[in-house]
């Protein structure tokens, strides 16, 4: 890429990709923000014209609005801290020599593969089910009252689900991370004096801190948007209603497409904030 | 306060015996210079000693003590590693200070030794670097400075230059022997280069395949090799071995003779041959030199500038007094 014309032959190249990635991200912010000033009702009467800034303070305003958020950033951090703290204390164990590594590498990396909406049916009827599920016979052993997992603790039983699916990603990813430390650094480490726990604290956390910003930004990415694991185990009661769920509940329950492109783009809105304050936060590791 | 002592060591990986039944005994203040090919069992040897690898049987005593079954940490041994294995997230100073940290040194003499560490080893204006923004005989130089500050009973130097390029290279060596004259704690450094075995040691221990071949000072092992391994193995270029009649008639199996104890001339000489090729490095000219009945090549060593050129017909005369005698089993006849 050194000279004038390799360059500008480069940018002719990547054109048509930018081109498309960039139509592609703008015609459905453009329609969201078009819809969003309008009252458009598909079922009532359809586009009924301009309201300007209503939408916006109708979705903001309604008592729904500050518990999806709450919501949402619960389940966002607290699968992100399971993930984590799970997925590093795992990828070191996987680092260890053992018998049968590959398989059991594998049936980590296994739930996966799994669709959402199946490992949510899963765990809703075969677990969580407070009368057929593997957890009320366990409780029923003890002699203890099962628990309705899905309707007493909601929210942890959707954070459980969603960890269950996103610690083989973490964990693939610290394991990488962790194999490539150079032993010798734990050897050196060890003779210096330093106890397992330090060996931990003080070599093999900072030689993690890139992937698990790697691992933070990515799932933040994709938890902010979480739908399937709502929607076929709670379907956004007892507290579990997320941003993401209260906008499908307007624009297909409600039917108001206007509504819901508002809470589309505070959805938007809320993204960023999110994204900037992980940057500030664990960005700096990026850096080389 | 730093005599190391290997008592019947043995050490097996698995069904593989790497280190046979092995007595070693390192004094207080000495370099010692484990030296051989590779895969002779001398880096798994300083592993042993520092700990990271466990005996399988016999014992290790350091100061009298016995530190077969100690971890590493409570050796009181400091090892610098090939790789130099610094903390790559730690600033120099925090990688000097990491040991100290470790053992809860206070801080202010924490400061003290780094500053007279990197006095000592011109790191002073590094210490706020990273290892990354250093090049790598700085590096080699905060390895050891991590390795000094903890004052030690012993350094564990684990083939510490091969990663620097050549000039690099004796420029650290004359550091390293240095800082043993200057600290005079026990030092044991692995190798394969015989060089480095020879300038910097005081003692060294030549093995192959886990065995220790011979044990002595430099000077010993270049006057009088035990056997054929040894005296093919220390001085540059290599003893030249001879077989056959000329070996017979000096009453032995293989007679070793190095290059540098031969006299070459036009005429008059015991053995001639062809010179092939001739190395001239103006202090010393080498030839090797074929054909001569005694073995395939023969290098013969000449001060100064001596010349003969490619295909010459070369006279050579071996020192009578330099001739190294070894018999069938080649082991050295006195």
């Amino acid at each position: 890429m050194a000279t004038q014309h390799s360059r500008s032959a480069a940018r002719l190249m990547m054109a048509p990709a930018v081109v498309l990635l960039l139509g592609w991200m703008l015609v459905p912010l453009t329609m969201t923000l078009y819809f969003s000033f309008k009252k458009y009702l598909p079922l009532r009467g359809g586009d009924l014209g301009w309201v300007g800034f209503e939408n916006y303070t109708r979705f903001v305003t309604s008592s729904a609005f500050w518990p999806s958020v709450q919501a949402t950033l619960v389940i966002v951090g607290g699968v992100l801290a399971i993930t984590v703290v799970f997925g590093v204390l795992l990828a070191m164990l996987l680092d260890q020599p053992m018998w049968g590594q590959g398989i059991v590498r594998i049936l980590v990396i296994a739930p996966f593969f799994v669709m959402p909406t199946v490992s949510a049916l899963v765990w809703k009827n075969m677990f969580m089910d407070p009368v057929n599920g593997l957890f009320a016979h366990l409780w029923q052993a003890f002699g203890l009252t099962p628990v309705e997992w899905l309707s007493q603790a909601s929210l942890g039983s959707i954070i459980m689900i969603v960890s269950w699916q996103w610690l083989p990603f973490a964990t693939l990813i610290l394991l990488t991370a962790i194999q490539s430390l150079d032993s010798e650094q734990l050897e050196a480490a060890e003779m210096d004096g330093a106890p397992p726990l330090a060996r931990f604290g003080f070599i093999i956390l900072p030689h993690l801190s890139r992937a698990i910003t790697v691992v933070v930004l990515i799932q933040t990415i994709f938890l902010l948007s979480i739908f399937a694991e709502i929607f076929v185990t709670t379907q956004g009661s007892f507290g579990t209603r997320t941003l993401t769920y209260l906008i499908f509940q307007r624009v297909l329950e409600s039917q108001n497409v206007g509504l819901g492109s508002a809470g589309g783009i505070y959805a938007v809105i809320l993204a960023n904030i999110v994204a900037l304050f992980l940057m500030r936060i664990v960005g700096k590791n990026l850096d080389a | 306060m730093g005599q190391i002592t290997l008592d019947s060591v043995t050490k097996s990986f698995g069904d593989v015996q790497v280190i046979p039944p092995l007595d070693l005994t390192i004094e207080d203040g000495e370099f010692a210079v484990f030296v051989g090919p590779s895969g002779c069992g001398k880096s798994t040897l300083l592993r042993l000693i520092a700990g990271l690898e466990d005996t399988t049987s016999g014992a290790i005593h350091i100061d009298g003590a016995d530190a077969t079954d100690q971890p590493p940490a409570k050796r009181r041994l400091a090892m610098v590693f090939q790789s130099y294995a610094l903390y790559p997230h730690m600033t120099v100073r925090k990688n000097i200070a990491f040991p100290m940290r470790m053992a809860k040194i206070d801080k202010a003499e924490q400061d003290r030794r780094i500053e007279q560490a990197a006095a000592a080893l011109n790191l002073t204006d590094y210490l706020d670097r990273r290892p990354g923004q250093l090049s790598g005989g700085q590096r080699q130089r905060v390895a050891i400075g991590r390795a000094i500050v903890r004052e030690p009973a012993a350094f564990l130097f684990d083939e510490p230059l091969s990663n620097l390029d050549a000039a690099l290279r004796v420029g650290m060596r004359l550091e390293i022997s240095e800082l043993h004259k200057r600290l005079k704690t026990t030092m044991v450094y692995v190798t394969h280069d015989q060089v480095e075995a020879m300038t910097m040691a005081d003692k060294i221990v030549v093995l192959r395949a886990g065995h220790i071949e011979q044990v002595g000072s430099p000077l010993d092992l270049y006057r009088a090799p035990r056997n054929l391994f040894v005296a093919g193995f220390i001085g540059s270029p290599k003893m030249n071995l001879i077989e056959g009649p000329a070996a017979a008639e000096h009453s032995a199996q293989t007679i070793g003779i190095r290059p540098e104890h031969i006299d070459v001339g036009e005429t008059g000489g015991t053995w001639t041959g062809k010179v092939g090729v001739a190395e001239h490095l103006g202090s010393d000219t080498f030839f090797h030199i074929h054909e001569t009945g005694l073995a395939d090549m023969v290098t013969v060593r000449a001060p100064g500038e001596v010349n003969f050129s490619h295909g010459d017909t070369i006279h050579l005369t071996p020192r009578a007094d330099q001739i190294h005698r070894f018999d069938a089993e080649g082991l050295r006849i006195p």
